[in-house]
């Protein structure tokens, strides 16, 4: 029953509903996969006997809910009670949490299975999962034998749900980390409207544009993982009290009417061919599946960049404070003389990586006394700037917005080693804009590049408006039919 | 901008991370890169701009100024590098 992991979760539901397969058999096609599959690095804490406890009881259950029996892969991000969660990186190691996230205790209260924790850039700072202290996620997709990145934060999640290690898998989404992946693997990732999903027990990066979000093998399932992960949350005080409407429902791939706009500033210079021409290719579908589509103007897109990199370090070096050796993770060992705070200077030095380091020193740079104004509030302002671009063109009538998920398709794990921090940084310059404007967003795959890599395309959508966006996204799967899946070579 | 190796120094140190005195100087390149590139925030015109500061205009949920949760310091020292006696231990703090 090896193919049972290959199937997507709506149909492993209705087969489930049907009593033809039991969550038992499926997961331990799963867990088989997984044995075969570490050469890919996406499980980091594998979970089997948690596993097949939840899929007997799920196979027992009468009442569950769409999840009911469904194995998933869950981002190291989430802390999940009594099992390892490090965010990827050596200061949390031996960190068990005593608690369970919000996300993943309403996934499991709708019946849902954890197989285990997946890969990711260290505390989700990266776009290549190579800043974890487990080593590299891979991408399943390779060309030439050459190994390339599943891309990051949520490296892990892309790598396991592209290669059939489990049906879904949750993402966490700072300036692109579920949708970047996505592309670069050919699965769809949906970063939700700010506030739709409690962040409560996900290790906190940068709390005003963190969201967790499903990465799944189509858009019907993220759809279905959305719902039982979104909802009010009176722990997470930013979570909206909004109702969840029924996403799946919102899929009838009608867009008829609807106004797709066209970002002129997404054009960037020297934008590869490939991605130029995919763009074209999705717009020409939607305008065949109806949709108006419209040149608009979000002039202030080129400072987005700029702007994440003040107020994500600035955030993440508040938030990454808490990791000083005394309650919760791991301690350096000290000298005979050190006082606390070599203490604390020691655990952070070998506990966060170099990535982290930077990320959290150019935090606290902007952020220090005579700077805080000229880069913290500057950017903040510029922030709201952006946001207002959105409001804009939505307040014209666009109903969303069409961009390339990515600069490019995956790249070599390796090739960015020697480059400047910057040049990493810019495989967010499509996604960063909604992540500072709140917006949900949503990376589809549309098309694969010469080498035969996938290449996806991003939705953008008003705030809470993910059903209406979702069914965008769905016109556009129907007219791209994407079905071309890796050549498995681990 | 900038970043001079006294600097570096300085943010490590305010970071209370310990950054050895040899890579002080490739440290204060990568920040000189990377606050190069956040720079370009100047060209904006943000006169009259308030900052952002929440995403959707909502006020945030108030509710009963209450105890809800206690009573739980063996699993709040659970997962404490050194506890002892229901405290956490760290290396002396004063003379």
């Amino acid at each position: 029953m090896s193919e049972l992991s290959k199937l997507t979760i709506a149909a492993a539901r209705d087969a489930l509903k049907k009593g033809e397969i039991t969550s038992v058999e499926l997961t331990e096609s799963c867990l088989a996969e997984i044995e075969k599959a570490d050469a890919l690095g996406a499980f980091v804490h594998k979970t089997p006997d948690i596993a097949l406890a939840q899929a007997k009881a799920a196979d027992a259950r009468k009442d569950g809910g769409d999840l009911n029996g469904i194995p998933l892969g869950i981002k190291d991000l989430f802390c999940t009670k009594g099992v390892a969660s490090q965010a990827a990186s050596r200061i949390l190691e031996g960190f068990k949490p005593e608690y369970e996230s919000t996300v993943t205790s309403q996934l499991f209260a709708d019946g849902a299975v954890m197989l285990g924790k997946l890969n990711m850039d260290e505390f989700a700072m990266g776009s290549s999962n190579e800043t974890s202290v487990y080593g590299n996620a891979v991408n399943p997709w390779s060309v030439d034998g050459r190994k390339l990145t599943p891309g990051g934060s949520s490296g892990g999640s892309a790598a396991a749900v592209a290669a059939d290690l489990c049906l879904g898998a949750t993402g966490t989404d700072t300036g692109g980390s579920i949708r970047q992946p996505a592309a670069f693997t050919g699965i769809t990732g949906i970063k939700p409207t700010y506030g739709r999903v409690s962040r409560w027990g996900i290790v906190a990066f940068d709390s005003s544009l963190d969201q967790a979000g499903p990465m799944t093998k189509d858009v019907r399932d993220a759809a279905i993982m959305l719902r039982a992960m979104s909802g009010h949350d009176p722990k997470d005080s930013t979570s909206a009290d909004l109702p969840v409407p029924d996403f799946e429902a919102a899929l009838t791939g009608d867009i008829r009417g609807k106004t797709i706009g066209i970002p002129k500033e997404y054009r960037m210079d020297g934008m590869p061919a490939a991605i130029s021409k995919l763009w074209d290719d999705g717009t020409a579908m939607l305008k065949d599946a109806g949709a108006k589509i419209v040149d608009i103007s979000l002039p202030h897109t080129k400072y987005a960049l700029p702007a994440y990199y003040v107020i994500g370090p600035a955030e993440a070096s508040s938030n990454l404070a808490r990791y000083d050796g005394v309650r919760f993770g791991r301690r350096a060992k000290i000298d005979a003389g050190d006082g606390i705070t070599e203490m604390y200077e020691k655990t952070r030095a070998e506990g966060f990586g170099p990535e982290v380091q930077r990320r959290v020193m150019i935090g606290t740079y902007v952020l220090s006394a005579g700077f805080y104004d000229a880069y913290y509030n500057r950017a903040r302002k510029v922030r709201a700037l952006i946001k207002r671009d959105f409001e804009t063109v939505f307040g014209d009538g666009v109903d969303a917005i069409l961009t390339p998920a990515t600069p490019s398709s995956a790249f070599e794990l390796g090739s960015m080693t020697d480059a400047d921090p910057v040049q990493m940084y810019l495989n967010d310059v499509f996604t960063v804009t909604t992540n500072l404007a709140g917006l949900p967003g949503i990376a589809v795959p549309v098309g694969l590049d010469k080498d035969g890599l996938p290449l996806g395309l991003q939705l953008i959508g008003r705030p809470w408006e993910e059903a209406d966006l979702l069914n965008t996204a769905y016109a556009l799967e129907q007219a791209a039919q994407f079905v071309a899946k890796p050549d498995r070579w681990w | 901008m900038s970043i001079d190796i006294e600097t570096a120094r300085r943010v490590a140190k305010l970071a209370r991370i310990a950054v050895p005195e040899s890579d002080l100087p490739a440290l204060a390149n990568e920040f000189s890169a990377i606050l190069g590139f956040i720079e370009q925030l100047n060209e904006v015109n943000v006169e009259g701009i308030e900052p952002m500061t929440s995403v959707t205009p909502q006020r945030l949920k108030r509710r009963e100024d209450v105890v809800t949760d206690g009573n739980q310091a063996a699993a709040v020292l659970k997962n404490a590098p050194d506890a002892r006696e229901g405290f956490f231990a760290v290396p002396k703090v004063v003379e």
